[in-house]
């Protein structure tokens, strides 16, 4: 069931389950950190509605930067900002920043330790009809070996509105991954939320396996554990809403809980959030594991929902990778 | 704040910046790699920066109201480490640690390991953007220091460099200089051969910078440069320092397979002689 614990969404598995952009929770935060601290700048590269960017940009016209379409200009300005006391935001599409400028941000950024966020947006093949070109699904495998970075990726408009406040109140670089299209609200403004902190949202008594879900695809992890329960097989459910620096605690007493995993991902499942598990483990736990998210290809255009059914993300392939991965749980 | 530049004052600049190459030639025997030409033409520069026109204090590298020196090209740092020994920031004896493990004068400078260094920098065309992130927060918060950036003609070939060329002019940033060490050299050979960038100054003009073009081996015009930088309202300045490469040393000057490597220990001799007659020479004048 879902954790009672976290107050979450009691009206979830509804028809009329609320949704909304994640990235609707970017404008919101940024926003919000704009009225409490005047250090707080924003830029960003000629796609300031669809990164929801003009919330702070229309409220704060003097601390906001248009660099026109120009990733790498963005990603050095706001180090330079950042070095001079400045808490940049840079946002725009992932494949593009820190697609296209990934040099720029690990130098002038990442290896500076300078005080920036970098907001990557239209991740995933959750941006549809764009096509492969505007699909971020390599950008954590790309930023995920930078030290010091912090990588987080909220699970809903309301997470991702937490998820941008705390980086802002936080330290350091930090990447935070936001998607298009609307998802499932998942989360209430109740439900606690910190960085470095994984959170068992689907709760078992006897569970036999842990699916760790990343971003809005925790919904569909969460729909597969309900439907799994009414076949007899209990497993927890997992919000990874921090990729880097994983809550590796946590993902140790999960291990011994339930000796088999699952990671979904909307990302390539080289180098992602599987990935990342699947290191920790080995070295760890060694424990069997399945891997949801794109396998080694890129997508194409389509709707959302035709595309995670087409690259087999959905909710009964990550029942069948469940299916699968017990078979080998050293418990069974 | 700078001083007056008189007669014996100039002549003190000319002979730092002589003592400046020397210890240049001595770091890159030492490390056994890095770059020659670029810090040898460039020393005359930094020496007029550090010796007097940034308003800045060695013991306090992070006072808030100081200029900011940027350097975009990295790979002339020993120039930069060698100007800023002698000026105070860190003991000359430490230059000998250049590129060595354990040493916080990095190969490319890392700002992270030598206070007063502003930012990292190497991979080329990121300078000009990071000097205007500074500028534009020092004009937010209303403080008076100038943003001075160091690039070269090279990394003009980076895209970055012209995004940044056109976000500074769009925000008429004033507290921004930047110098480009025309030197005409890269590491493949001449730029005009590498990447035609002539009409420079025209080309900066018509992206509605101020440009000055100078000799940037003569210090006196170089400090009247920034002087006329600063007295203009609305535009950024760009000072075009035509510069020799491997300035002072007969051997080194104007050959671009000088860029990238350091003198062996015959060659380092044969240059420290022939800028100790240099230096006879200022001495004399």
């Amino acid at each position: 069931m879902l954790n009672p614990d976290l107050k979450l969404n009691p009206k979830l598995f509804e028809a009329d389950a609320e949704v909304k952009a994640t990235r609707a929770g970017y404008g919101e935060g940024l926003l919000q950190l704009g009225e409490e601290n005047p250090n707080v700048v924003a830029l960003c590269a000629d796609l300031t509605e669809s990164t929801y960017a003009h919330l702070f940009a229309q409220k704060f016209p003097e601390r906001f930067f248009q660099v026109g379409v120009a990733e790498q200009n963005m990603a050095a300005i706001a180090a330079g900002l950042a070095i001079s006391g400045k808490i940049p935001f840079i946002s725009s599409y992932a494949t593009f920043s820190p697609g296209k400028n990934w040099e720029t941000i690990r130098t002038t950024i990442i290896y500076n330790q300078a005080n920036v966020k970098i907001a990557g947006h239209h991740a995933g093949i959750m941006t549809g009809p764009d096509g492969a070109t505007h699909q971020a699904t390599e950008d954590i495998a790309s930023v995920r070996s930078w030290p010091n970075l912090k990588i987080l990726v909220p699970c809903d408009s309301i997470e991702g509105k937490k998820a941008t406040i705390a980086a802002g109140e936080t330290e350091g670089p930090i990447y935070l991954r936001f998607t298009r299209d609307k998802t499932p609200i998942i989360t209430t403004i109740d439900s606690p939320f910190e960085i470095g902190k994984i959170q068992t949202f689907w709760t078992s008594e006897k569970p036999v396996a842990t699916i760790f879900a990343m971003g809005y695809m925790l919904y569909y992890a969460l729909v597969a554990a309900k439907e799994l329960e009414t076949e007899g097989i209990q497993v927890l459910v997992v919000n990874v809403s921090t990729i880097k620096p994983l809550d590796e605690n946590a993902l140790l007493s999960l291990a011994k809980q339930t000796g088999a995993f699952v990671s979904v991902e909307d990302h390539q499942v080289a180098g992602g959030l599987g990935g990342a598990i699947a290191q920790w483990s080995t070295k760890n736990i060694p424990t069997p594991m399945e891997f949801i998210g794109l396998q080694d290809t890129f997508a194409e255009s389509g709707k959302p929902a035709e595309l995670i059914e087409k690259y087999k993300m959905g909710k009964d392939h990550i029942k069948a990778a469940v299916k699968t991965v017990i078979q080998r749980s050293a418990r069974l | 704040m700078p001083q007056e530049l008189n007669e014996e004052k100039l002549k003190d600049l000319k002979n730092k910046a002589n003592k400046v190459r020397q210890l240049i030639i001595e770091m890159l025997v030492e490390a056994g790699s890095g770059h020659s030409g670029g810090p040898l033409g460039m020393a005359d520069i930094f020496t007029a920066f550090y010796f007097h026109i940034l308003n800045h204090d060695p013991k306090n590298p992070d006072w808030d109201d100081r200029d900011r020196l940027i350097l975009s090209n990295g790979h002339i740092c020993p120039v930069r480490y060698a100007t800023m020994a002698l000026s105070g920031y860190f003991p000359i004896k430490e230059l000998k640690t250049l590129r060595k493990i354990n040493s916080r004068l990095q190969g490319h400078p890392h700002c992270g390991s030598l206070p007063g260094l502003e930012t990292t920098s190497g991979p080329l065309g990121e300078g000009l953007s990071q000097a205007i992130g500074m500028a534009l927060a020092g004009r937010m918060d209303k403080k008076s220091y100038y943003v001075y950036c160091l690039t070269s003609d090279g990394e003009h070939e980076e895209g970055n460099t012209w995004e940044a060329v056109m976000f500074a002019a769009k925000n008429k940033l004033n507290n921004l200089i930047q110098v480009i060490d025309r030197n005409y050299i890269q590491i493949d050979g001449t730029t005009e051969s590498v990447m035609p960038l002539d009409p420079l100054k025209e080309k900066y003009e018509s992206f509605n910078w101020n440009a000055i073009e100078i000799d940037g081996n003569d210090i006196k015009s170089f400090i009247e440069a920034i002087a006329k930088a600063k007295l203009v309202p609305d535009r950024p300045t760009i000072i075009i320092a035509r510069t020799i490469p491997g300035k002072g040393v007969s051997f080194m000057e104007n050959d671009y397979h000088w860029h990238g490597k350091p003198p062996n220990k015959e060659e380092a001799a044969r240059a420290l002689n022939e800028l100790r007659v240099l230096q006879e020479k200022i001495q004399n004048e």
